[in-house]
């Protein structure tokens, strides 16, 4: 079994956001770019698995959407041990539009297990891993923060309120990762930089795809008033607070 | 036409949570001149059905299917695509959480209509329908306009209030066809009898600056007192010193609580980015800039160990009097 880990190439987690004068547009100018660190941990996963696997697992693929500026992190997705790569060669405007081109690599390429990480950091969407389960008709499981395969059988734990749930699936399918599904991200070691130099890195040209949704404007939150401050020998004053001014006790 | 709310239950019963996202298909419904119409799948007696026209549900689906029991992410979404073509959708609202997250992607796929999750508020416009939604993990909004003809939203919890409008509506039974399901459920490991973190109205979390494991009765004592759910920081996750489940941030649970302590925790980015929409937050940690200061609305200085215990001293007398 082949497995695909699909990548997003996010803005480093710690970025000060800040937009165009217009508010249209992110403004990246100095921006660290990482990989969506839900991405990050499936890959880690998908490659634990493949040593694991006893040879069930042949290869690790991963696959972005994305203009010749997303490389870095595809490389550093390679340098962590993903086999090869695929590059959409596309702007990633919308999440139907990006799980679109994926669909198109998973129908030419047949990969029988599909990673993806429940959301970017930067769009917070939520959607690329469903939407490509639907386009697909592959069923899905969502919230997975366990995944195990035993021969054939491939066993995933999915978070619900208050608990958890074993599910046993059948390939093909999607899976959407998140917190658990891989204790740390793994780190690219110096073998792992210079090997990914020579890994297979395909770009691809997109298919047609509608975008059903448009970002138009962004907005900062509204600046916040100052946080008031109590003394710590007068606790009774915050309950007072708490009850009288903000009643939410 | 119609605004289409899927309303999830939780062993039969419907939460907050569900007639919250009636209350805002509601809204909507009223702007665009059209009505509710509310769909649950599963085992829900009547009464429980009934309750959805109180928050503004005309009309109640109910799909009963022994094979629905759990989620079963692409045949949920069968259905609900059935139902929303038979109704003529214009948007269909979920709830931003797990379940509404693995079924909103689907959803939009099978019916071509734009998805705009994490939604917090009404559409900022209705021609073309345009709605504000989180991003950059809280850090900014954007506002997303829906170019197909009709649209899926997903609402974040705690950003619409409930609103009654006492309706009486029709209950009608619908028979769905799905593709034929291909997991299956092994094994169900439920935490019962403890608040959710994911509902409740006060979160008390703890940080590093608990020092350790075995400092956290306070937290578990007063937690109990306000009917809260104990939470923490990554770092006293990741130390193992309290369950995973407990962790919020970005990486963690993203919650919306009325009331959020922050109890020695310095409030670094991720962790802001998953508790930022919480009504009310009282931060008490040692360091006089750390950054949870910053998100603070009510802050102490002062040892959290030593304060704590002050604190429960003090909301009992308050209790008390």
């Amino acid at each position: 079994m082949k497995i695909l880990v699909c990548i997003s190439n996010v803005p480093d987690t710690t970025t000060k956001i800040k937009f165009n004068n217009e508010k249209t547009e992110f403004d990246k100018t100095g921006v660290q770019w990482i990989i969506n660190p839900w991405d990050e941990l499936a890959l880690t996963r998908a490659l634990e698995l493949k040593e694991t696997s006893n040879g069930v697992i042949t290869a690790v693929t991963v696959a972005t959407v994305g203009l010749i500026d997303s490389e870095p992190t595809i490389r550093k997705a390679l340098a962590i041990g993903a086999d090869n790569a695929v590059r959409v060669n596309a702007n990633p405007k919308d999440a139907y539009y990006v799980a679109g081109q994926i669909a198109e690599v998973v129908k030419k390429d047949g990969y029988e297990i599909v990673i993806c990480g429940i959301e970017s950091s930067d769009y917070n969407g939520s959607a690329v891993g469903g939407m490509l389960s639907e386009f697909l008709e592959y069923s899905s499981v969502s919230s997975v923060s366990g995944m195990n395969i035993d021969g054939g059988n491939i066993v995933v734990n999915r978070e619900i309120d208050g608990g958890k749930e074993t599910l046993a699936v059948k390939a093909p399918f999607v899976a959407v990762v998140q917190k658990g599904i891989a204790i740390n991200p793994r780190i690219p070691n110096m073998r792992g930089i210079m090997m990914a130099k020579t890994k297979s890195l395909a770009v691809v040209e997109p298919a047609a795809m509608d975008e059903l949704t448009s970002y138009e404007t962004y907005e900062l939150p509204a600046a916040k008033a100052a946080c008031k401050m109590i003394s710590a020998e007068n606790v009774k004053e915050l309950i007072d607070l708490l009850h009288n001014e903000a009643k939410v006790i | 036409m119609a605004i289409l709310v899927y309303t999830e239950n939780w062993e039969g019963k419907f939460k907050k949570l569900s007639y919250e996202l009636v209350s805002y298909a509601a809204k909507l419904a009223e702007d665009m001149g059209t009505q509710v119409v509310a769909v649950s799948i599963g085992n829900t007696d009547k009464e429980q059905l009934k309750t959805l026209g109180k928050y503004g549900a005309s009309k109640v689906i109910a799909v009963c299917n022994g094979e629905l029991n759990t989620l079963h992410n692409r045949a949920y979404t069968a259905v609900l695509a059935q139902v929303a073509q038979k109704e003529n959708a214009k948007i269909v609202v979920l709830a931003h959480n797990n379940t509404g997250k693995a079924l909103a992607p689907r959803l939009s796929v099978k019916l071509k209509a734009g998805l705009v999750s994490g939604v917090v508020a009404l559409p900022i416009s209705y021609q073309p329908v345009t709605f504000r939604k989180k991003s950059f993990n809280g850090s900014a909004f954007a506002n997303v306009k829906v170019n197909s003809p009709s649209a899926i939203v997903t609402l974040f919890q705690n950003s619409y209030e409930i609103v009654e409008k006492g309706i009486e509506p029709t209950i009608e039974e619908f028979v769905p066809t799905f593709p034929e399901i291909n997991a299956q459920v092994t094994n169900v490991d439920k935490v019962t009898g403890k608040i959710l973190l994911t509902d409740a109205e006060i979160v008390v979390s703890g940080g590093r600056g608990m020092k350790g494991p075995e400092n956290w009765a306070p937290i578990e004592e007063f937690a109990s007192l306000l009917g809260a759910a104990t939470a923490c920081s990554r770092p006293v996750s990741d130390e193992n010193w309290r369950p995973h489940s407990e962790h919020v941030g970005q990486t963690g649970k993203i919650i919306a609580p009325n009331l959020y302590f922050a109890l020695g925790i310095s409030g670094a980015i991720q962790h802001l980015g998953g508790v930022s929409s919480s009504k009310c937050i009282v931060a008490v940690n040692t360091d006089k800039d750390a950054p949870i200061f910053e998100a603070a609305n009510y802050g102490i200085i002062g040892d959290v160990k030593k304060v704590l215990p002050d604190l429960v001293a003090a909301y009992k007398e308050f209790k008390a009097s």
